[in-house]
Protein backbone atom coordinates (compact mmCIF):
# COMPACT_ATOMS: atom_id res chain seq x y z
CA UNK A 1 0.00 0.00 0.00
CA UNK A 2 1.12 3.55 -0.73
CA UNK A 3 -0.13 6.20 1.66
CA UNK A 4 0.00 9.93 2.26
CA UNK A 5 0.30 10.79 5.94
CA UNK A 6 -0.57 14.15 7.48
CA UNK A 7 1.04 14.04 10.90
CA UNK A 8 0.99 16.57 13.74
CA UNK A 9 4.55 17.69 14.48
CA UNK A 10 5.28 19.74 17.58
CA UNK A 11 8.78 20.20 19.04
CA UNK A 12 7.74 20.61 22.66
CA UNK A 13 4.97 21.79 24.96
CA UNK A 14 5.40 25.43 23.97
CA UNK A 15 5.79 24.98 20.21
CA UNK A 16 2.68 25.86 18.20
CA UNK A 17 2.87 22.73 16.07
CA UNK A 18 1.64 21.99 12.54
CA UNK A 19 0.55 19.16 10.26
CA UNK A 20 3.28 17.84 7.97
CA UNK A 21 2.93 15.60 4.96
CA UNK A 22 4.87 12.35 4.44
CA UNK A 23 4.71 9.52 1.91
CA UNK A 24 5.16 5.85 2.74
CA UNK A 25 5.15 3.02 0.22
CA UNK A 26 5.06 -0.78 0.16
CA UNK A 27 3.15 -1.03 3.43
CA UNK A 28 1.76 -4.52 4.06
CA UNK A 29 -2.00 -4.56 4.69
CA UNK A 30 -1.27 -7.08 7.46
CA UNK A 31 0.98 -4.73 9.39
CA UNK A 32 -0.33 -2.77 12.34
CA UNK A 33 -0.74 0.98 12.34
CA UNK A 34 2.26 1.41 14.62
CA UNK A 35 4.39 -0.82 12.39
CA UNK A 36 3.49 1.47 9.53
CA UNK A 37 4.72 4.41 11.63
CA UNK A 38 7.91 2.43 12.38
CA UNK A 39 8.52 2.19 8.63
CA UNK A 40 8.04 5.94 8.31
CA UNK A 41 10.41 6.62 11.21
CA UNK A 42 13.12 4.39 9.74
CA UNK A 43 12.74 6.28 6.50
CA UNK A 44 13.03 9.62 8.34
CA UNK A 45 16.10 8.47 10.29
CA UNK A 46 17.79 7.32 7.05
CA UNK A 47 17.08 10.73 5.59
CA UNK A 48 18.68 12.31 8.65
CA UNK A 49 15.39 13.78 9.85
CA UNK A 50 13.78 13.73 13.27
CA UNK A 51 11.48 10.67 13.67
CA UNK A 52 7.87 11.14 14.73
CA UNK A 53 7.38 10.69 18.47
CA UNK A 54 4.38 8.52 19.41
CA UNK A 55 3.44 6.57 22.53
CA UNK A 56 3.36 2.77 22.69
CA UNK A 57 4.45 -0.02 24.95
CA UNK A 58 2.80 -3.46 24.91
CA UNK A 59 1.56 -3.37 21.32
CA UNK A 60 -1.06 -5.94 22.24
CA UNK A 61 -3.92 -3.75 23.39
CA UNK A 62 -3.46 -3.97 27.15
CA UNK A 63 -1.25 -1.12 28.36
CA UNK A 64 -3.24 1.84 27.02
CA UNK A 65 -0.16 3.80 25.95
CA UNK A 66 -0.81 4.09 22.22
CA UNK A 67 -3.05 7.03 21.59
CA UNK A 68 -3.65 8.42 18.13
CA UNK A 69 -6.55 10.35 16.65
CA UNK A 70 -6.67 8.82 13.18
CA UNK A 71 -8.80 10.32 10.42
CA UNK A 72 -11.08 11.99 12.96
CA UNK A 73 -11.55 9.01 15.29
CA UNK A 74 -9.81 7.90 18.47
CA UNK A 75 -7.75 4.75 17.71
CA UNK A 76 -8.89 4.99 14.07
CA UNK A 77 -11.87 3.63 12.17
CA UNK A 78 -12.01 0.14 13.71
CA UNK A 79 -14.12 -0.60 16.83
CA UNK A 80 -12.99 -2.23 20.06
CA UNK A 81 -9.27 -1.95 19.33
CA UNK A 82 -6.38 0.25 20.30
CA UNK A 83 -4.10 1.86 17.69
CA UNK A 84 -1.50 -0.89 18.14
CA UNK A 85 -4.14 -3.44 17.15
CA UNK A 86 -5.45 -1.47 14.21
CA UNK A 87 -4.48 -3.13 10.94
CA UNK A 88 -3.54 -1.34 7.77
CA UNK A 89 -6.11 -3.40 5.84
CA UNK A 90 -8.70 -1.03 7.32
CA UNK A 91 -7.31 1.56 4.87
CA UNK A 92 -7.12 1.62 1.10
CA UNK A 93 -4.12 1.98 -1.16
CA UNK A 94 -3.63 5.67 -1.95
CA UNK A 95 -5.47 6.91 1.17
CA UNK A 96 -4.54 10.10 2.95
CA UNK A 97 -4.42 9.53 6.71
CA UNK A 98 -4.56 12.35 9.27
CA UNK A 99 -2.78 11.52 12.53
CA UNK A 100 -3.22 13.85 15.50
CA UNK A 101 -2.57 13.67 19.24
CA UNK A 102 -5.43 13.50 21.81
CA UNK A 103 -6.77 17.03 22.16
CA UNK A 104 -7.64 17.96 25.72
CA UNK A 105 -6.67 20.77 28.05
CA UNK A 106 -5.92 18.09 30.65
CA UNK A 107 -3.64 16.14 28.26
CA UNK A 108 -1.01 18.66 27.11
CA UNK A 109 1.10 17.63 24.10
CA UNK A 110 4.68 16.81 25.13
CA UNK A 111 6.02 16.21 21.64
CA UNK A 112 4.47 15.40 18.24
CA UNK A 113 1.81 12.78 19.01
CA UNK A 114 2.74 12.17 22.65
CA UNK A 115 0.51 13.67 25.34
CA UNK A 116 0.91 13.84 29.10
CA UNK A 117 -1.85 11.75 30.68
CA UNK A 118 -0.68 12.04 34.26
CA UNK A 119 -4.03 13.74 35.02
CA UNK A 120 -5.46 10.19 35.07
CA UNK A 121 -2.82 9.12 37.59
CA UNK A 122 -3.72 12.02 39.87
CA UNK A 123 -7.39 11.05 39.68
CA UNK A 124 -6.44 7.50 40.69
CA UNK A 125 -4.29 8.79 43.52
CA UNK A 126 -7.28 10.78 44.78
CA UNK A 127 -9.34 7.66 45.44
CA UNK A 128 -8.82 4.82 42.98
CA UNK A 129 -7.71 2.29 45.57
CA UNK A 130 -8.82 0.30 48.59
CA UNK A 131 -6.95 0.81 51.84
CA UNK A 132 -6.00 -2.64 53.11
CA UNK A 133 -3.47 -3.65 55.66
CA UNK A 134 -1.11 -6.00 53.85
CA UNK A 135 1.36 -6.53 56.68
CA UNK A 136 1.31 -10.28 56.75
CA UNK A 137 -2.33 -10.90 57.57
CA UNK A 138 -4.01 -10.68 54.20
CA UNK A 139 -7.10 -12.76 53.89
CA UNK A 140 -7.84 -15.14 51.05
CA UNK A 141 -9.98 -13.17 48.59
CA UNK A 142 -12.32 -16.13 48.18
CA UNK A 143 -13.34 -15.86 51.85
CA UNK A 144 -15.67 -13.03 50.94
CA UNK A 145 -18.68 -14.17 48.94
CA UNK A 146 -19.45 -11.89 46.00
CA UNK A 147 -22.47 -12.30 43.72
CA UNK A 148 -21.31 -13.49 40.30
CA UNK A 149 -23.13 -10.63 38.58
CA UNK A 150 -21.34 -8.00 40.66
CA UNK A 151 -18.00 -9.68 40.16
CA UNK A 152 -18.57 -9.72 36.39
CA UNK A 153 -19.54 -6.07 36.26
CA UNK A 154 -16.59 -5.07 38.43
CA UNK A 155 -14.31 -7.04 36.17
CA UNK A 156 -15.76 -5.44 33.04
CA UNK A 157 -15.15 -2.00 34.55
CA UNK A 158 -11.63 -3.00 35.55
CA UNK A 159 -10.73 -3.78 31.95
CA UNK A 160 -10.37 -0.02 31.35
CA UNK A 161 -6.75 0.50 30.34
CA UNK A 162 -6.67 4.26 30.94
CA UNK A 163 -5.92 5.02 27.30
CA UNK A 164 -7.84 8.31 27.28
CA UNK A 165 -9.75 7.66 24.03
CA UNK A 166 -12.97 8.55 25.84
CA UNK A 167 -11.62 12.02 26.64
CA UNK A 168 -10.15 12.45 23.17
CA UNK A 169 -13.38 11.63 21.40
CA UNK A 170 -15.80 13.45 23.71
CA UNK A 171 -16.92 16.79 22.30
CA UNK A 172 -16.69 18.14 25.85
CA UNK A 173 -13.33 16.54 26.65
CA UNK A 174 -14.99 14.78 29.57
CA UNK A 175 -13.30 11.97 31.49
CA UNK A 176 -16.50 10.53 32.92
CA UNK A 177 -16.18 7.11 31.28
CA UNK A 178 -12.68 6.55 32.64
CA UNK A 179 -13.49 7.82 36.13
CA UNK A 180 -16.77 5.92 36.26
CA UNK A 181 -15.02 2.69 35.28
CA UNK A 182 -12.55 3.19 38.10
CA UNK A 183 -15.27 4.13 40.59
CA UNK A 184 -17.36 1.12 39.54
CA UNK A 185 -14.64 -1.50 39.73
CA UNK A 186 -14.42 -0.77 43.47
CA UNK A 187 -17.98 0.28 44.29
CA UNK A 188 -19.35 -3.09 43.15
CA UNK A 189 -17.16 -5.13 45.48
CA UNK A 190 -17.44 -5.51 49.27
CA UNK A 191 -13.82 -4.43 49.77
CA UNK A 192 -14.47 -1.22 47.85
CA UNK A 193 -17.81 -0.33 49.45
CA UNK A 194 -16.14 0.75 52.69
CA UNK A 195 -14.63 3.87 51.13
CA UNK A 196 -17.21 4.32 48.37
CA UNK A 197 -18.59 7.74 49.32
CA UNK A 198 -15.26 9.37 49.93
CA UNK A 199 -13.77 7.78 46.83
CA UNK A 200 -16.37 9.07 44.39
CA UNK A 201 -16.24 12.56 45.88
CA UNK A 202 -12.47 12.82 45.76
CA UNK A 203 -12.08 11.33 42.30
CA UNK A 204 -14.75 13.60 40.78
CA UNK A 205 -13.21 16.61 42.52
CA UNK A 206 -9.79 15.78 41.10
CA UNK A 207 -11.33 15.18 37.66
CA UNK A 208 -12.84 18.68 37.70
CA UNK A 209 -9.61 20.25 38.93
CA UNK A 210 -7.69 18.70 36.03
CA UNK A 211 -9.82 20.67 33.58
CA UNK A 212 -11.82 17.87 31.97
CA UNK A 213 -15.21 18.93 30.55
CA UNK A 214 -18.71 18.00 31.67
CA UNK A 215 -20.56 14.93 30.44
CA UNK A 216 -23.60 15.66 28.28
CA UNK A 217 -24.40 12.02 27.54
CA UNK A 218 -23.61 12.02 23.83
CA UNK A 219 -22.36 8.43 24.24
CA UNK A 220 -19.36 8.91 21.92
CA UNK A 221 -16.95 7.53 24.55
CA UNK A 222 -18.69 4.17 24.77
CA UNK A 223 -18.52 3.76 20.98
CA UNK A 224 -14.82 4.63 20.76
CA UNK A 225 -13.61 2.87 23.91
CA UNK A 226 -11.32 0.00 22.89
CA UNK A 227 -12.49 -2.03 25.89
CA UNK A 228 -16.23 -1.50 25.49
CA UNK A 229 -16.65 0.21 28.85
CA UNK A 230 -20.40 0.81 29.19
CA UNK A 231 -22.30 4.02 29.89
CA UNK A 232 -23.91 2.06 32.72
CA UNK A 233 -20.77 2.88 34.67
CA UNK A 234 -21.38 6.60 34.28
CA UNK A 235 -24.93 6.17 35.57
CA UNK A 236 -23.56 4.15 38.48
CA UNK A 237 -21.06 6.89 39.27
CA UNK A 238 -23.84 9.50 39.10
CA UNK A 239 -25.83 7.41 41.60
CA UNK A 240 -22.81 6.98 43.84
CA UNK A 241 -22.13 10.70 43.64
CA UNK A 242 -25.71 11.67 44.47
CA UNK A 243 -25.68 9.24 47.36
CA UNK A 244 -22.35 10.59 48.56
CA UNK A 245 -23.64 14.17 48.39
CA UNK A 246 -26.76 13.36 50.37
CA UNK A 247 -25.65 10.87 53.00
CA UNK A 248 -21.92 11.48 53.40
CA UNK A 249 -20.92 11.99 57.01
CA UNK A 250 -17.66 13.67 56.04
CA UNK A 251 -17.51 17.32 57.06
CA UNK A 252 -16.62 18.65 53.61
CA UNK B 1 -29.63 20.39 34.21
CA UNK B 2 -31.61 17.20 34.49
CA UNK B 3 -33.89 18.39 37.29
CA UNK B 4 -34.63 21.80 35.77
CA UNK B 5 -35.03 20.22 32.33
CA UNK B 6 -37.51 17.58 33.50
CA UNK B 7 -39.43 20.22 35.42
CA UNK B 8 -39.74 22.19 32.17
CA UNK B 9 -40.94 19.07 30.37
CA UNK B 10 -43.74 18.62 32.92
CA UNK B 11 -44.68 22.26 32.47
CA UNK B 12 -44.77 21.83 28.69
CA UNK B 13 -47.20 18.93 28.93
CA UNK B 14 -49.50 20.99 31.13
CA UNK B 15 -49.17 23.94 28.75
CA UNK B 16 -50.00 21.69 25.80
CA UNK B 17 -53.17 20.54 27.53
CA UNK B 18 -54.20 24.17 28.06
CA UNK B 19 -53.50 25.10 24.47
CA UNK B 20 -55.45 22.19 23.08
CA UNK B 21 -58.50 23.82 24.67
CA UNK B 22 -58.13 26.39 21.88
CA UNK B 23 -59.35 23.73 19.50
CA UNK B 24 -62.56 23.08 21.46
CA UNK B 25 -65.36 24.36 19.20
CA UNK B 26 -66.98 26.53 21.90
CA UNK B 27 -65.88 29.96 20.75
CA UNK B 28 -63.02 29.99 23.22
CA UNK B 29 -65.02 29.62 26.45
CA UNK B 30 -62.94 26.76 27.85
CA UNK B 31 -59.65 28.37 26.88
CA UNK B 32 -60.60 31.76 28.31
CA UNK B 33 -61.66 30.15 31.55
CA UNK B 34 -58.46 28.13 31.73
CA UNK B 35 -56.35 31.24 31.09
CA UNK B 36 -58.28 33.16 33.65
CA UNK B 37 -57.74 30.46 36.27
CA UNK B 38 -54.07 30.49 35.41
CA UNK B 39 -53.80 34.18 36.22
CA UNK B 40 -55.91 34.22 39.37
CA UNK B 41 -54.94 31.07 41.27
CA UNK B 42 -52.31 31.70 43.96
CA UNK B 43 -50.82 28.22 43.62
CA UNK B 44 -50.35 28.74 39.89
CA UNK B 45 -48.65 32.09 40.52
CA UNK B 46 -46.13 30.37 42.77
CA UNK B 47 -45.49 27.65 40.16
CA UNK B 48 -45.07 30.42 37.62
CA UNK B 49 -42.28 31.99 39.64
CA UNK B 50 -40.66 28.57 40.00
CA UNK B 51 -40.94 28.18 36.26
CA UNK B 52 -39.08 31.43 35.60
CA UNK B 53 -36.42 30.42 38.08
CA UNK B 54 -36.27 26.98 36.44
CA UNK B 55 -35.69 28.42 32.99
CA UNK B 56 -33.13 30.85 34.37
CA UNK B 57 -31.25 28.10 36.21
CA UNK B 58 -31.34 25.87 33.15
CA UNK B 59 -29.98 28.59 30.86
CA UNK B 60 -27.31 29.81 33.28
CA UNK B 61 -26.15 26.24 33.85
CA UNK B 62 -26.17 25.53 30.10
CA UNK B 63 -24.00 28.58 29.53
CA UNK B 64 -21.58 27.60 32.29
CA UNK B 65 -21.28 24.02 30.98
CA UNK B 66 -20.80 25.17 27.40
CA UNK B 67 -18.02 27.58 28.39
CA UNK B 68 -16.28 24.95 30.54
CA UNK B 69 -16.57 22.33 27.83
CA UNK B 70 -15.11 24.65 25.19
CA UNK B 71 -12.18 25.31 27.51
CA UNK B 72 -11.58 21.59 27.94
CA UNK B 73 -10.45 21.37 24.29
CA UNK B 74 -8.47 24.51 23.45
CA UNK B 75 -6.91 23.04 20.28
CA UNK B 76 -9.41 21.54 17.83
CA UNK B 77 -8.83 18.48 15.65
CA UNK B 78 -7.92 19.19 12.02
CA UNK B 79 -10.08 16.22 11.04
CA UNK B 80 -12.93 15.02 13.23
CA UNK B 81 -15.80 12.60 12.63
CA UNK B 82 -18.21 13.05 15.51
CA UNK B 83 -21.07 11.60 13.47
CA UNK B 84 -19.34 8.22 13.65
CA UNK B 85 -20.09 7.88 17.34
CA UNK B 86 -22.89 10.22 18.46
CA UNK B 87 -26.14 11.76 17.28
CA UNK B 88 -26.49 15.28 15.91
CA UNK B 89 -29.15 15.99 18.55
CA UNK B 90 -26.83 15.08 21.41
CA UNK B 91 -24.05 17.31 20.10
CA UNK B 92 -26.16 20.39 19.44
CA UNK B 93 -28.04 20.92 22.69
CA UNK B 94 -26.57 24.42 23.00
CA UNK B 95 -27.75 25.38 19.51
CA UNK B 96 -31.26 23.91 19.83
CA UNK B 97 -31.54 25.35 23.35
CA UNK B 98 -30.54 28.84 22.15
CA UNK B 99 -33.21 28.77 19.44
CA UNK B 100 -35.76 27.82 22.10
CA UNK B 101 -34.55 30.70 24.28
CA UNK B 102 -35.06 33.22 21.47
CA UNK B 103 -38.53 31.81 20.98
CA UNK B 104 -39.35 32.01 24.69
CA UNK B 105 -38.44 35.70 24.68
CA UNK B 106 -40.66 36.40 21.65
CA UNK B 107 -43.46 34.30 23.09
CA UNK B 108 -43.42 35.94 26.50
CA UNK B 109 -43.18 39.47 25.15
CA UNK B 110 -46.27 38.81 23.03
CA UNK B 111 -48.57 37.04 25.43
CA UNK B 112 -47.34 37.27 28.95
CA UNK B 113 -46.31 40.91 28.70
CA UNK B 114 -49.49 41.95 26.94
CA UNK B 115 -51.94 40.24 29.31
CA UNK B 116 -50.19 40.60 32.62
CA UNK B 117 -48.39 43.87 32.28
CA UNK B 118 -50.45 45.89 29.84
CA UNK B 119 -53.81 44.21 30.36
CA UNK B 120 -56.52 43.54 27.80
CA UNK B 121 -58.79 46.30 26.49
CA UNK B 122 -62.58 46.13 27.02
CA UNK B 123 -63.98 43.42 24.80
CA UNK B 124 -60.69 41.62 23.96
CA UNK B 125 -60.32 38.02 25.12
CA UNK B 126 -57.18 35.93 25.31
CA UNK B 127 -58.76 33.48 22.90
CA UNK B 128 -59.47 36.26 20.42
CA UNK B 129 -55.92 37.58 20.66
CA UNK B 130 -54.38 34.17 20.08
CA UNK B 131 -56.57 33.45 17.07
CA UNK B 132 -55.77 36.90 15.69
CA UNK B 133 -52.01 36.44 15.97
CA UNK B 134 -52.03 33.07 14.22
CA UNK B 135 -53.68 34.57 11.17
CA UNK B 136 -50.23 35.99 10.47
CA UNK B 137 -48.20 33.48 8.46
CA UNK B 138 -44.86 34.66 9.86
CA UNK B 139 -46.09 34.03 13.34
CA UNK B 140 -47.11 30.50 12.43
CA UNK B 141 -43.72 29.84 10.85
CA UNK B 142 -41.80 31.12 13.90
CA UNK B 143 -43.84 28.82 16.12
CA UNK B 144 -43.36 25.77 13.97
CA UNK B 145 -39.61 26.26 13.60
CA UNK B 146 -39.24 26.81 17.35
CA UNK B 147 -41.13 23.65 18.20
CA UNK B 148 -39.23 21.54 15.73
CA UNK B 149 -36.04 22.60 17.47
CA UNK B 150 -37.64 21.99 20.85
CA UNK B 151 -38.39 18.47 19.61
CA UNK B 152 -34.73 18.05 18.63
CA UNK B 153 -33.67 19.29 22.07
CA UNK B 154 -36.00 16.95 23.93
CA UNK B 155 -35.21 13.97 21.74
CA UNK B 156 -31.80 13.84 23.38
CA UNK B 157 -32.69 15.63 26.60
CA UNK B 158 -35.23 13.31 28.17
CA UNK B 159 -33.21 10.11 28.00
CA UNK B 160 -30.08 12.10 28.86
CA UNK B 161 -31.70 13.39 32.05
CA UNK B 162 -32.37 9.81 33.17
CA UNK B 163 -28.73 8.91 32.63
CA UNK B 164 -27.61 12.03 34.53
CA UNK B 165 -29.80 10.98 37.46
CA UNK B 166 -28.20 7.55 37.39
CA UNK B 167 -31.19 5.72 35.98
CA UNK B 168 -29.73 3.26 33.49
CA UNK B 169 -30.70 -0.38 33.27
CA UNK B 170 -30.25 -2.64 30.25
CA UNK B 171 -33.84 -3.79 30.60
CA UNK B 172 -35.41 -0.32 30.76
CA UNK B 173 -33.06 1.72 28.57
CA UNK B 174 -34.93 1.00 25.33
CA UNK B 175 -38.21 2.03 27.00
CA UNK B 176 -36.68 5.24 28.38
CA UNK B 177 -35.21 6.15 24.97
CA UNK B 178 -38.44 5.41 23.11
CA UNK B 179 -40.62 7.22 25.64
CA UNK B 180 -38.30 10.24 25.50
CA UNK B 181 -38.43 10.37 21.72
CA UNK B 182 -42.21 9.81 21.73
CA UNK B 183 -42.75 12.63 24.25
CA UNK B 184 -40.57 14.95 22.16
CA UNK B 185 -42.63 14.02 19.11
CA UNK B 186 -45.99 14.50 20.84
CA UNK B 187 -44.95 17.89 22.23
CA UNK B 188 -43.73 19.06 18.81
CA UNK B 189 -46.76 17.78 16.91
CA UNK B 190 -49.20 19.10 19.52
CA UNK B 191 -47.78 22.60 19.63
CA UNK B 192 -47.30 22.92 15.86
CA UNK B 193 -50.75 21.54 15.05
CA UNK B 194 -52.52 24.34 16.93
CA UNK B 195 -51.19 27.33 14.94
CA UNK B 196 -51.53 25.39 11.68
CA UNK B 197 -55.10 24.49 12.47
CA UNK B 198 -55.99 28.06 13.35
CA UNK B 199 -54.23 29.45 10.28
CA UNK B 200 -55.95 27.12 7.85
CA UNK B 201 -59.45 26.88 9.33
CA UNK B 202 -60.10 30.29 10.86
CA UNK B 203 -58.44 32.45 8.24
C1 LIG C 1 -34.34 28.26 27.31
C2 LIG C 1 -33.58 27.74 26.44
C3 LIG C 1 -32.83 26.47 26.70
C4 LIG C 1 -31.48 26.33 26.63
C5 LIG C 1 -30.50 27.43 26.30
C6 LIG C 1 -31.17 24.96 26.92
C7 LIG C 1 -29.91 24.42 26.91
C8 LIG C 1 -29.60 23.13 27.25
C9 LIG C 1 -28.30 22.54 27.15
C10 LIG C 1 -27.04 23.22 26.62
C11 LIG C 1 -28.40 21.27 27.59
C12 LIG C 1 -27.27 20.27 27.58
C13 LIG C 1 -26.80 19.93 28.90
C14 LIG C 1 -26.44 18.50 28.89
O1 LIG C 1 -26.58 17.86 27.83
O2 LIG C 1 -26.05 18.00 29.94
C15 LIG C 1 -29.76 21.04 27.97
C16 LIG C 1 -30.24 19.87 28.50
C17 LIG C 1 -31.56 19.62 28.77
N1 LIG C 1 -32.61 20.47 28.51
FE1 LIG C 1 -32.48 22.35 27.85
N2 LIG C 1 -32.31 24.27 27.18
C18 LIG C 1 -33.36 25.16 27.04
C19 LIG C 1 -34.70 24.90 27.18
C20 LIG C 1 -35.21 23.68 27.59
C21 LIG C 1 -36.61 23.41 27.73
C22 LIG C 1 -37.74 24.38 27.41
C23 LIG C 1 -36.69 22.12 28.20
C24 LIG C 1 -37.87 21.30 28.54
C25 LIG C 1 -39.05 21.47 28.10
C26 LIG C 1 -35.36 21.61 28.36
C27 LIG C 1 -35.05 20.35 28.81
C28 LIG C 1 -33.77 19.83 28.92
C29 LIG C 1 -33.45 18.54 29.48
C30 LIG C 1 -34.42 17.50 30.06
C31 LIG C 1 -32.04 18.41 29.37
C32 LIG C 1 -31.20 17.18 29.74
C33 LIG C 1 -30.51 17.35 31.06
C34 LIG C 1 -29.52 16.25 31.35
O3 LIG C 1 -29.14 15.47 30.50
O4 LIG C 1 -29.09 16.19 32.50
N3 LIG C 1 -34.47 22.58 27.97
N4 LIG C 1 -30.48 22.20 27.75
S1 LIG D 1 -12.91 4.05 29.55
FE1 LIG D 1 -12.22 3.06 27.62
S2 LIG D 1 -11.55 4.80 26.37
FE2 LIG D 1 -11.65 5.57 28.46
S3 LIG D 1 -9.61 5.29 29.31
FE3 LIG D 1 -10.75 3.43 29.85
S4 LIG D 1 -10.33 2.00 28.17
FE4 LIG D 1 -9.71 4.01 27.42
S1 LIG E 1 0.67 -0.15 22.88
FE1 LIG E 1 -0.26 -1.06 24.65
S2 LIG E 1 -2.35 -0.80 24.21
FE2 LIG E 1 -1.43 -0.13 22.36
Amino acid sequence: MNLTLKIWRQKNKNDKGRLETYQVSNISPDSSFLEMLDVLNEQLINEGKEPVAFDHDCREGICGMCSLYINGEAHGPDRGVTTCQLHMRKFKDGDTIYIEPWRSAAFPVIKDLVVDRSAFDRIMAAGGFVSVNTSGNTQDANNIPIPKDDADKAFDAATCIGCGACVATCKNGSAMLFVSAKVSQFALLPQGKVEATRRVHNMVKQMDEEGFGNCSNTGACEVECPKGISLENIARMNREYLKASIISEDEE
Amino acid sequence: MALTGLFLVVFLLEHLYGNLLLLKPDGGAAFNEYSHNMTSNVFIRIVEILLFLGILAHVVNALRLTIENKKARPVKYAVNKPAANSSWFSRNMGLTGSIILVFIVIHLSDYFFEYRVEGLDGDETIYGEVIESFKNLWYVIIYIVAFIFLGFHLNHAIQSAFQTLGINHPKYNPIIKKTGAALAFIITIGFTFIPLYIYFTMH
